[in-house]
């Protein structure tokens, strides 16, 4: 085994050496950091493009963006929030956890994860360089303006000169070919690289969501791909798919687009439930409750979540009929959601809870996640959704399940993994402030937008006359943001603090029970020294109390 | 908050009242439990012996699984009702129907028989107790739009391939103001719908103004002349004049609208002229330019305008 | 089961030799594959009969069974997922010279589809006078045809790569398992044709009432 050690480093590592080691990386660990690095930088510049387009809307009549500014922002906030922040974040952490939960020395395939993380890596780039060459040679607008949701015919040529649309297109498309290649790989790895002992109903239930995650993505992702080459070959070959002069459809688009876009907000959503779905256990000190329901639960949503797209199209004008099959199919999502929230907290009834940061994060996300998953019950109800859809309670909705559900989730995550990743240990009172800023800064943001919403206002408007009524709580909603920048702040300030003079944390700093507490903080390149061997869904705790293991129970 | 005023809108508000029952139930229920963990399932300091370990309940679980699922078919068969209620194909007794067509951005309603064309402002005719109702035939000259009157009933979208019916009810006379609600480029913001809901006499003395031509005032003759030599009359319609285009509003009884650039500003003399003096200063991106008109050569062609009532 | 740990028999590894892995992957390339031809093929037939102009798939798609023209060249097409599995069987059954010969003929008959699929579109475009712009049809046939085509060409390249190295000596009997993932990619372009080719050229191309 010694041939096989590195030799132990004289002196520091020289910057190109240490910069070559991570670019040409293709060690599961290393590419996930980077995923996760990447998404929280996107993050922070889809927030600031947020937080001016809030500065913009506080007030009637505001004069601080033009209306092609403004549309620009909220486009390339939703692209990037969505495909640069969300997808690497869950993409990133799955890359980390997965092989280590699972027990096995890396992905199936480590050049493809490689390859893929540089596709994502550079269709991002991509979609940002429209910043600079979007004008194309018309001098036409610089980013997409067409909404992230890009609505045919407004992206065709006519609608949208210059080259703005086509780097949506193709930093997305470059992006969604690697996320597929991920997909791939993850399921290769889920399905044959678990260690010994480890059935598939005995695998943690992260590595189970991010299978079904993957298979979503498997199979959503590829549509839009071929929507956007349809979309492609309109613009730039002439083609007349949405070209509704001749013949084009509007409505094609807005099927396709649904067809790949609710599956995808599934496939963001669904980390966030696997996030808290290991940490609430460890912090409850309780074994999950109803392990086989949270497995059919989640292959349940994936495979309705595939049906449901028609529901963002309510407002379209479709039959009667239609209407309400698809109403039924959304509301059906409730029921195995449901089951997640009841499941989640049964484990904490009868607990003896820690509140430490990722447990006050996985709580958090509880709350919000609710209100955000109730309002969707309001929206799956059409007469209601005729009401205010593409209105700001929309946006609040959405806000609520994808900031305070997925966001507080990834908080939790961080908090809970960072030891591992590091070996040290986050500011606990830096991460309780943080906590209770963002849970204030995000009610008042995304609380308020539902009111103005259901006053009218609808979403993705640049500006608004003062007779309307909706000041008020738009001033409220860009106030929240100030609390919300304050809370990232010290985000930011408590990572950067703890990765150089965090505490350290040992190899189990939470007494966890799934086997990537097992190895080192940070784990050795090759994961483990042992290969692992489990008899249980929790390793760690047959270890930890031989004299009542889970094994006898399962 | 949100004021119905019609069948339409009322449905929709008892729909939310439901829901908010309902859904309100099922959080209250949620967070009763969600705060008994947290105040009651606490560790002690100091006390790290590990909880009993339930691995779960069968007849529990079932029960979560088959309650929700019979909330989701109540509310379903509820809601179900009111889809069939407010969607109409065919237009009930006595509404007043129209065309509307969306451009980017302002709206054109086309009253059919009555012959009259307008835009950004529409007008609909009550009866001492009675009720308005608008049955709407929604089209679309560009890309997607939505057409959205909020206090009337529910939204719409205008869709250029496809021809949507919309239905919507006021039960009593008023202004009302709703716009456009889907994204469809850089104004999407100022593409209001102004809704004029008044007794039938003042609908019918607006008619047949609407209906007649545009005034011919020889006192602003030198400002019509301007107005026909400039390339307005490519875009705009002055019935009774050569001017005919119809890639903008009608502009026949421009003064008889409440609002320039469809509610871009309020239609007054000072905001007329600086409207037509730089459009792009009010709505920016929008498509009229600004036609580089003389500060005196405005006065005129405003003069002429502001006969157009 | 009530003994203690100790005495549990320890859990089956699953083989991990990566051939496992390789399989589920090209299944799940697959599927992806299958999920961006659903979509090309759902928008064909979502825009059947909403042509505004001509020409229309009547006046220029010819079924006919003569040479060079699509029936012709689908046979070569299909026939070859035929080959294939015999040079995989062969290679099974540890004949290099018999693989070497099924093989090579899977390429050839996979050229001569994207020949016939030149010819064809040579026809079209300058004799008929249909491209990309010229209408829905024009929009969707090339479109749905043409990345069918990539992929066929993809496969190709891959069939030729495996060709030369097995002509060289470097693919040997115990390379099978890998070999054979070629061979599920290729039927799996065959298989999307047969349902490319009923949509294209049967169901588009019924006379219209």
């Amino acid at each position: 085994m010694s041939a096989l050690q590195p030799p132990a480093a004289a002196g520091p590592v020289p910057f190109l050496s240490r910069l070559h080691e991570w670019v040409a990386t293709v060690d599961h660990k290393k590419l996930g950091t980077m995923y996760i690095v990447c998404g929280i930088i996107y993050l922070i510049v889809a927030g600031l493009e947020a937080t001016m387009m809030r500065w913009q809307l506080a007030w009637s009549g505001m004069e601080v963006l033009t209306p092609a500014e403004f549309n620009r922002l909220f486009t390339m906030h939703g692209t990037t929030m969505v495909f640069f922040v969300g997808m690497p974040i869950l993409l990133g952490s799955a890359n980390y956890l997965v092989p280590l939960m699972i027990g096995a020395r890396d992905l199936a395939f480590p050049r493809l994860n490689a390859f893929s993380f540089w596709l994502f890596f550079f269709g991002s780039l991509l979609l940002y360089f429209s910043y600079f060459g979007g004008q194309g040679l018309y001098g036409m607008g610089s980013a997409p303006d067409v909404g992230w949701f890009a609505y045919a015919p407004l992206t065709e040529r006519t609608f949208s000169r210059g080259h703005s649309t086509d780097y949506w297109i193709l930093g997305i498309f470059v992006a969604g070919i690697g996320s597929t290649a991920t997909a791939v790989n993850f399921i290769a790895t889920i399905l044959g690289m678990r260690c010994r002992g480890m059935s598939l109903m005995k695998m943690p239930l992260l590595a189970w969501i991010m299978l079904v995650d993957c298979v979503l993505i498997l199979v959503a992702l590829p549509p839009l791909a071929a929507a956007q080459i349809l979309l492609l070959f309109d613009r730039q070959l002439g083609a007349h798919f949405f070209d509704t002069q001749a013949g084009g459809s509007a409505l094609l688009w807005q099927n396709l687009f649904w067809f790949f876009g609710h599956p995808e907000v599934y496939i963001l959503i669904l980390p966030g439930f696997a996030f808290v779905t290991e940490i609430i256990p460890v912090f409850s000190r309780k074994v999950i409750f109803g392990y086989p329901l949270m497995v059919a639960a989640t292959v349940a949503i994936g495979f309705i979540s595939v049906g449901v797209w028609v529901h963002h199209m309510f407002v379209v004008g479709l039959s009667p009929m239609l209407n309400a099959i698809f109403m039924g199919s959304t509301m059906l999502v409730g029921v195995p959601t449901g089951i997640k929230m009841f499941n989640w907290v049964a484990t904490m009834i009868g607990g003896r809870i820690r509140f430490d940061t990722p447990m006050l994060y996985a709580t958090g996300f509880l709350c919000q996640f609710l209100l955000g998953g109730l309002t969707g019950i309001f929206l799956a109800t059409v007469p209601f959704d005729w009401q205010v859809s593409d209105s700001y309670f929309v946006v609040g909705h959405f806000h609520y399940v994808l900031f305070g559900g997925l966001v507080f989730a990834i908080f939790a995550a961080v908090y809970y993994w960072f030891p591992k990743v590091s070996g040290r240990m986050m500011n606990e009172t830096l991460g309780k402030w943080q906590f209770w800023l963002l849970v204030i800064g995000f009610n008042i943001t995304f609380g308020a937008m539902h009111v103005s919403g259901f006053l009218g206002m609808p979403r993705r408007v640049y500006t608004y006359h003062a007779d309307r009524g909706w000041d008020f709580w738009n001033l409220l909603t860009s106030l929240g943001v100030i609390v919300q920048i304050l809370g990232f702040s010290l985000f930011a300030l408590n990572l950067v603090h703890s990765l150089f003079r965090g505490r350290k944390a040992g190899d189990d700093p939470w007494d966890a029970w799934t086997l990537e507490w097992s190895t080192t903080s940070p784990p050795p390149p090759h994961n483990f020294d042992e290969d692992p061997i489990v008899h249980s869904r929790r390793p760690l705790w047959d270890l930890k109390h031989p004299d009542d293991p889970d094994w006898k129970y399962e | 908050m949100f004021d119905p005023v019609g069948v339409p809108a009322e449905t929709i508000l008892d729909i939310t009242w439901l829901l908010i029952g309902i859904c309100g139930a099922i959080g209250v229920v949620m967070f009763c439990l969600i705060g008994f963990a947290i105040v009651r399932c606490r560790r002690p300091e100091g006390d790290d012996r590990e909880p009993p370990q339930v691995y779960g309940s069968n007849p529990i679980e079932l029960a979560w699984t088959v309650v929700p699922l019979m909330i989701v078919f109540v509310l379903f068969m509820v809601s179900a009702r009111g889809i069939f209620e407010l969607e109409r194909t065919s237009p009930s007794e006595g509404a007043t129907e129209l065309t509307v067509t969306g451009h980017r951005w302002w709206w054109e309603f086309d009253y059919g028989d009555l012959g009259i064309v307008t835009a950004g402002e529409l007008h609909v005719p009550i009866d001492e107790g009675g009720v308005a109702d608008l049955y709407l035939t929604l089209k679309s000259a560009d890309v997607a739009h939505s057409f959205w009157v909020p206090q009337l009933g529910p939204k719409m979208d205008v869709i250029p391939d496809r021809v949507n019916h919309l239905w919507l009810q006021a039960n009593r006379p008023g202004t009302f103001v709703g716009q456009c609600a889907e994204y469809c480029g850089n104004q999407h913001a100022n593409m209001l719908i102004t809704v004029v809901v008044e007794p039938r006499e003042d609908f019918e003395a607006w008619v047949r103004n609407q209906q007649q031509d545009a005034a011919a005032d020889t006192t602003v003759a030198a400002g019509k002349r301007l107005f026909l030599r400039t390339a307005c009359i490519n875009c705009h319609t002055v019935r009774g004049t050569v001017a005919n285009g119809t890639f903008a509003p009608d502009l026949t009884h421009l003064m008889s609208r409440s609002t320039i650039g469809s509610g871009a500003i309020a239609n007054t003399p000072e905001n007329l002229r600086e409207w037509v003096w730089d459009p792009q200063n009010i709505k920016p991106g929008c498509d009229m330019p600004s036609m580089k008109l003389s500060r005196s050569e405005v006065d005129l062609v405003c003069a002429y305008l502001e006969t157009l009532r | 089961m009530t003994t203690a740990p100790a005495a549990l028999a320890p859990p089956e590894a699953l083989p991990q030799d990566g051939i496992v892995n390789g399989k589920i992957g090209i299944a799940c390339m697959i599927i992806s594959e299958i999920a961006f031809f659903g979509t090309l093929i759902a928008a064909y037939l979502f825009y059947i009969g909403r042509d505004i102009n001509g020409p229309y798939p009547q006046d220029v798609l010819d079924v006919s069974i003569a040479p060079l023209k699509v029936l012709f060249n689908s046979i070569f097409l299909l026939i070859s997922s035929v080959w294939i599995w015999l040079a995989i069987r062969s290679m099974r059954r540890g004949r290099m010279g018999a693989f070497v010969f099924w093989w090579a003929l899977t390429v050839l008959c996979g050229a001569e589809f994207l020949v016939g699929t030149g010819f064809e579109w040579y026809g079209m475009i300058v004799d008929d006078g249909v491209w990309m712009g010229t209408n829905l049809f024009g929009s969707c046939f090339y479109t749905l045809v043409g990345f069918h085509a990539f992929h066929v060409t993809m496969g190709l390249l891959v069939l030729t790569l495996v060709l030369v190295l097995a002509l060289l000596g470097h693919v040997t009997p115990r390379n099978v398992e890998k070999v054979d993932l070629v061979s599920w990619y290729w039927h799996f372009v065959d298989g999307i044709w047969i349902i490319v080719f009923f949509v294209v050229y049967i169901f588009g191309n019924m006379p219209v009432s």
